[in-house]
Order: C-alpha cells, then sequence, then structure tokens
C-alpha cells in the first residue's frame, strides 16, 4: 500500500522552503515528487530594471553561502558581451575568492552532512576550522558574506601584500585539518557503512538530468567548467579534477573533501604568482548583444546569461544556479532507499541555504540595537580581527 | 587543438541541417538558428549523437515573437553552443524536449508558465514557481504584463484551493 510522507515546505530539517513529497510504501520510497517555487524573489525581472553596475548587487543576494559565484559569473557574462579582459591582478584577485569560497562552502556542507548523520563531533570539528575563514573574509573585504568584490572589467578591492601572511597562515592550518578530517572520515566504519551505496546516482542519469558540480562528478561524468572552459587564472595553475565513480553519498562527499586541497593549491599558487598593476579597466559602456558566463561554483556550474541592446540595462538576464539541475536529478537517487536514507540523500546535493536573515534584537519586549546600532557592532568587530590579526 | 574540434561539429551541422545560420560570437561562444519546426531534431542530435549537455533554456519576449534559446554545453571542448528559436506570438507551440531528455522537464514548466509557450507533448506542464491559484492565462515576464494586470487580484488564497 503507498502512503505519502511529507517533507516541507517548512520543516526543521531544511532551512529553505522545498517540499519534498516521499511516496513509500512501508519503509521503502517508491516515488518522490518536488514542488518548489515557495520563494521565488524574480530576481531575473528585477535585473532587467537595474544599470550594469547595479546587477552584481543584486545577483550577489540570490545566495548567502556562494555569494561570490552570482556576481562572478554575471561579470563575466557582461565582459564577454563588450569583449573586456580584466587586468592579471584583478584576474588573480577573483581566483582566490572564489577558491576561498569553495572551502567555506564544501566545509558547511561537511558540518551539515555530520549534523545529518547524527555524527555532531564532525559538524563542530568542522564548523571550528570554517569560522577563521570567515574572518579572513571579513579582514580582507569588511564582510564575512557578500563580499562585492567582483565588478565589470576588474575587481573592487585589492588583496593587500600586508594580507598575504594569514591568508598562507590558514591554508597552512587548513591542509593539516583538512587532511585530519578526510582520515578521519574515510576510515570511519560507521561513517561508511552509513554513506556508502546510499542514494546512488548513475552516470547515464547524471547526463539525463544534466547535473553539475560535486554531485556529477560524485557519479564520474568528469564537468569542471574550471578545466573545461578556464577563465580568470585556472588555466594559470596547476591543480587536478576530481572525480568519483561510484555515485553514492560517500563519493559526493569525498569530491568535495579532496576539492579543498586541490583548492589550497589554487589559491597558494595564486599569491605566489600574484602580478602587480591595476585592479580594473575603464568600461565607458556596454554594446548590443548577448554574452554568457559560467562559473564554478560550489555545488556546480553558475550560469548566466545576459542580452543588451547598448542601453544601461540587460534587456534579458537568465539565471541558471546548479541546485536547480542537482535537486531535480534526487527524484532517481532518492527511489528505492529508505525513509531514514531520504534526507541525507535530499541533502547530499548540497541544496542552496540561503542565511541571510536580518537580526533583531528583543530584551524585555522592547527592540535593543537598530539597524544602525547593528551595523557599528559590525564594524567594530571587523576592526577587532585586524588588531587581532596584526598581533 | 580545442578550435579544430569545434569546426569540425560546425562542418558536421551544416551539412547535416544545412538552413541553419550560425554566428561564433567569441571562440567558444557559438550561436546557432534554427527554425522550430527542425529544432526537435536538432537537439536530439546535439543530446544523442554528440553527447552534448543541456545546460538550461531562456525565453525571451522579443517584438517578433517569444524566443527561446536552447544552452547546449560541449564539456571536452568546453564550448556553448546556443540554438535559437523563434514562435510567433499568435501560435505559441513548440514540440517538447522533456520526452527524451528529463533534464528540460522543470525549465519546459517554467517558461510556460511565465510566457505562456505551450510545450507540446510534455508529461507533465504544471506550474513550478507559481502558486497553484495563479490564472493560467497570466504570464508574468511577458512585456505586456506590467501595464495590464498592475492590480490583479487573486480569486482564492494558495490555502483555500481545493
Amino acid at each position: 500500500m503507498k502512503r505519502i510522507v511529507p517533507i516541507g515546505p517548512y520543516h526543521p530539517l531544511q532551512e529553505e522552503p522545498e517540499f519534498f513529497k516521499l511516496i513509500v510504501e512501508g519503509e521503502k520510497v517508491v516515488d518522490l515528487e518536488i514542488n518548489i517555487g515557495y520563494n521565488h524573489r524574480g530576481h531575473e525581472f528585477i535585473s532587467q530594471t537595474l544599470t550594469w553596475d547595479q546587477v552584481p548587487f543584486l545577483v550577489e543576494r540570490i545566495c548567502g553561502i556562494c555569494s561570490d559565484s552570482h556576481p562572478y559569473a554575471y561579470v563575466l557574462a557582461v565582459e564577454d558581451i563588450a569583449h573586456i579582459t580584466a587586468p592579471p591582478r584583478a584576474q588573480y584577485i577573483r581566483t582566490i575568492i572564489g577558491e576561498l569560497e569553495r572551502i567555506h562552502s564544501h566545509y558547511l556542507w561537511l558540518g551539515l552532512a555530520g549534523h545529518f548523520i547524527g555524527y555532531n563531533t564532525v559538524w563542530m570539528w568542522v564548523w571550528r576550522y570554517r569560522e577563521p575563514l570567515l574572518d579572513l573574509f571579513e579582514l580582507i573585504m569588511g564582510n564575512r558574506n557578500h563580499y562585492a568584490i567582483n565588478k565589470i572589467g576588474g575587481a573592487r578591492r585589492d588583496i593587500l601584500p600586508e594580507d598575504y601572511p594569514k591568508i598562507r597562515e590558514y591554508l597552512d592550518l587548513l591542509e593539516k585539518k583538512n587532511a585530519m578530517f578526510t582520515n578521519a572520515i574515510l576510515d570511519d566504519p560507521v561513517i561508511r557503512g552509513r554513506l556508502e551505496n546510499v542514494g546512488v546516482l548513475t552516470k547515464e542519469d547524471a547526463i539525463a538530468y544534466a547535473v553539475t558540480g560535486p554531485t556529477a562528478r560524485g557519479s564520474g561524468y568528469a564537468c569542471d567548467v574550471r578545466k573545461d572552459d578556464p577563465y580568470d587564472a585556472y588555466d594559470k595553475v596547476d591543480w587536478d579534477e576530481i572525480v568519483f565513480e561510484e555515485g553514492d553519498v560517500l563519493a559526493k562527499a569525498k569530491v568535495r573533501l579532496i576539492e579543498c586541497n586541490e583548492s589550497i593549491k589554487i589559491v597558494r599558487q595564486c599569491l605566489k604568482n600574484m602580478p602587480e598593476g591595476p585592479i580594473e579597466t575603464r568600461v565607458d559602456e556596454i554594446p548590443s548583444g548577448e554574452g554568457i558566463g559560467r562559473h564554478e561554483a560550489p555545488r556546480g556550474e553558475v550560469f548566466h546569461y545576459v542580452r543588451s541592446d547598448g542601453s544601461n540595462m540587460p534587456v534579458r538576464h537568465k539565471v541558471r544556479a546548479p541546485s536547480y539541475m542537482n535537486i531535480a536529478s534526487n527524484v532517481i537517487a532518492v527511489k528505492g532507499y529508505s525513509i531514514a536514507d531520504a534526507a541525507l540523500v535530499l541533502a547530499a546535493v548540497d541544496p542552496c541555504y540561503c542565511c541571510t536573515d536580518r537580526t533583531f534584537v528583543y530584551e524585555n519586549g522592547k527592540k535593543k540595537y537598530s539597524g544602525q546600532d547593528l551595523l557599528k557592532l559590525s564594524w567594530e568587530k571587523t576592526e577587532k580581527i585586524k588588531r587581532r590579526y596584526k598581533k | 587543438m580545442k578550435k579544430e574540434y569545434s569546426k569540425k561539429i560546425l562542418d558536421e551541422i551544416s551539412t547535416k541541417f544545412p538552413d541553419v545560420s550560425i554566428k561564433i560570437h567569441a571562440p567558444r561562444r557559438i550561436y546557432i538558428k534554427i527554425s522550430r519546426e527542425k529544432l526537435f531534431d536538432f537537439a536530439k542530435f546535439l543530446h544523442n549523437e554528440k553527447g552534448f549537455r543541456f545546460s538550461i533554456a531562456t525565453g525571451i519576449d522579443t517584438r517578433d515573437g517569444i524566443e527561446i534559446i536552447y544552452h547546449f554545453s560541449h564539456d571536452e571542448a568546453g564550448t556553448y553552443y546556443n540554438i535559437k528559436t523563434l514562435i510567433p506570438k499568435d501560435d505559441l507551440k513548440i514540440k517538447s524536449l522533456a520526452t527524451f531528455l528529463p533534464a528540460t522537464n522543470w525549465i519546459e514548466r517554467e517558461i510556460h508558465e511565465l510566457l505562456g509557450v505551450d510545450f507540446v507533448g510534455h508529461p507533465n506542464l504544471i506550474p513550478l514557481l507559481t502558486a497553484e491559484t495563479w490564472p493560467a492565462d497570466l504570464c508574468p515576464l511577458r512585456r505586456d504584463y506590467a501595464d495590464e494586470h498592475k492590480d490583479i487580484k487573486i480569486s482564492k488564497k494558495p490555502w483555500e484551493a481545493s
């Protein structure tokens, strides 16, 4: 007899509203229906009402975790329309931030995965080493998320030479800890038993559902924009594409863990070879035409299509986030597994969570801080971090 | 080496489908125009025979009609093939690709509700993003939508749906 187990739209397990309707026979999941659109904000439409330089700030807010990916793909698309090339230093800066973001996003997923399988030690340890990276972001760009580093024809901020040692220091720490996590997670028989052969997505299904990123690379389908269609500094550094054949949750975890090592390698080389010079080119006008920008975000390929008619706004701006393809593949991946595995399989594609809620502090029924006060607190904290690193 | 590879594929395309027009914007950004009758076979050729990965489709409301661009990625060469087709506004119909390519399922539903294009043969053409109670004939991404439906009222609240 078929029964329905609903997960969502609002469920303690997920932080974003999405509806998964599991159709089960006993313990076994036989079918899945996905309903999205609870959080549709109409970015594509809003983008058509903003000027070229305003759009990066809008698309940055599509996602709070990979907030560098969308503006990155957008500026690449606009640079494609106008045939602009960013100066070498700006290219290296954008690459560094893109890779550091990959590390923090993969660590976020790893922590959550540990939490989902009831292994909270993994969660706490992983997030303990993710936190210094967010401090590093705040040091370089003044914000933990929403870095606002991308600009049409360059980068908005420079990475100062006195910040290099701090980044290197963190990378040294992370390299050791990442090796520790990789060994600890892969050697643990309980984790292996929980993740192995669960939620298998075969290579044929991966191609049919056109999944991208670690979800595809964990299923043996090698597609990485950084290797296939290199942009900015990615063809000037030496690194490997990580592909595993199994297609289960463990393979996806392995891809992400080992990819962090590759990111460390890329950032190190970029810091070593960072060229001198300007960080932006002058962009006078965007001619009419169309352009495509692709960036390998932590979750997969971010795709932006922009069409211009020569005015100061895009005529059409299409955004494709990787989760749009990856979540749809859950229909196949979850079939045949038990309800207890379903939560893990649904989370294995690293669905994009938005964690950018505004804060209110209430004390005795009265609002304690205004927006301005919170801003002040945040500035003070940035100063504190800068002082701490100066010592 | 990679560039020659794309040239080989482009030659193959122009011999198999002689009435397409090919525009090379950049070495790895290729735009191909094709009539909507031939699109289905062309997409099948690209995906099944050439092994291109479907990326996404973009629907655009233009003066001449609704333009749909199917973006295919050739991962081995890192090239994007963008297949453009124009659908006249008095006959908004096109053959669905979802029958052989499940990845197009969601985006065709999205274009259907936002721009009003009917995908013939789609297995389940229900709204993807809009609420169940959203009127089916209102297409929010159409150019004429903002002027005509400024104060649209939805008769039923979503939670009152049957």
